[in-house]
């Protein structure tokens, strides 16, 4: 069953970035300033919307793991966290190409920049720790308080571009009260957000599956030690 | 489409797809290895056993 989940989640992720890919190159008017590099926009914004997806559910996981102590939600925290940083890395490397055409630099220690690469750094500090801890349930106990402790500063990146005066610009989606782009220009945005997420959600059941077999594995070599 | 900075649309999405590549690489990359350490423990015990 599951297998067929993510079949059809991987299918859907293809057809739909595909799609989208198309609408990007072929139908989306023109930025009059800009040039073709705007177009970033429509994997820059869906990455950072489906890496904090990704994060909210590791958040949960991890409460839920505090609350149960069941390692399957630590094994599905660690996979999502895995495509948090994944889209967090797409966000950073996309937004320095940009911006290396639109500012003429490729990074500034603005507000949402600083943020966004502090929060990816803290996620990355999450799988080290991982590694840091050999017993299972030390291990699941100290990442899932770490990451409770990390997530609620992606509410400071989110907001940063109100609060602060920054480089990065302001909100332009309309969800956010932005309206600085047309209709036809905003749609292809959430459309790969769809797409993207159907593929976090394919690349977090591979990882979560390899971390129930990592768990037998750990078993095994527990044996292995006590014969 | 307006062509102006064409190469750096092409560098920002072939970075992106090249990211999401090589963690699908590692992931296979760490499948392989933990289900050849399996195996292993696995012959491993079962010898022990006979």
């Amino acid at each position: 069953m599951r297998e067929k989940i993510m079949i059809v989640l991987a299918a859907a992720a293809a057809l739909i970035i595909t799609w989208v890919l198309y609408r990007i190159l072929f139908i989306v008017p023109d930025e009059k300033d800009q040039g073709a590099v705007f177009r970033i926009i429509y994997f820059h914004v869906p990455s950072a919307m489906t890496a904090a997806a990704c994060a909210l559910a590791a958040f949960v996981s991890s409460i839920l793991y505090l609350a149960r102590r069941n390692l399957s939600y630590d094994a599905a925290a660690v996979a999502v966290t895995e495509g948090a940083l994944l889209f967090g890395a797409v966000v950073l490397v996309t937004g320095m190409i940009w911006g290396r055409i639109i500012w003429g630099i490729w990074w500034t220690w603005d507000a949402r920049l600083t943020s966004t690469l502090v929060s990816w750094l803290m996620y990355a500090g999450y799988l080290m720790l991982r590694r840091a801890v050999e017993e299972p349930t030390e291990r699941a106990r100290n990442s899932a308080v770490f990451s409770i402790f990390v997530f609620p500063g992606l509410y400071i990146t989110w907001k940063s571009i109100e609060w602060w005066r920054t480089q990065h610009p302001g909100p332009v989606l309309s969800i956010r009260s932005g309206g600085g782009m047309a209709p036809g220009m905003e749609s292809p945005i959430y459309i790969n957000l769809l797409g993207l997420l159907c593929l976090a959600a394919v690349l977090a059941m591979l990882r979560y599956q390899q971390e129930q077999r990592r768990r037998e594995l750990d078993s095994l070599r527990r044996t292995v030690h006590a014969m | 489409m307006d062509e102006r900075n064409f190469t750096y649309l092409f560098y920002g999405f072939s970075a992106a797809w090249i990211l999401v590549a090589l963690y699908i690489v590692s992931l296979v990359l760490r499948e392989r290895k933990i289900r050849s350490e399996i195996d292993t423990l696995r012959r491993m015990i079962e010898g022990a056993k006979e």
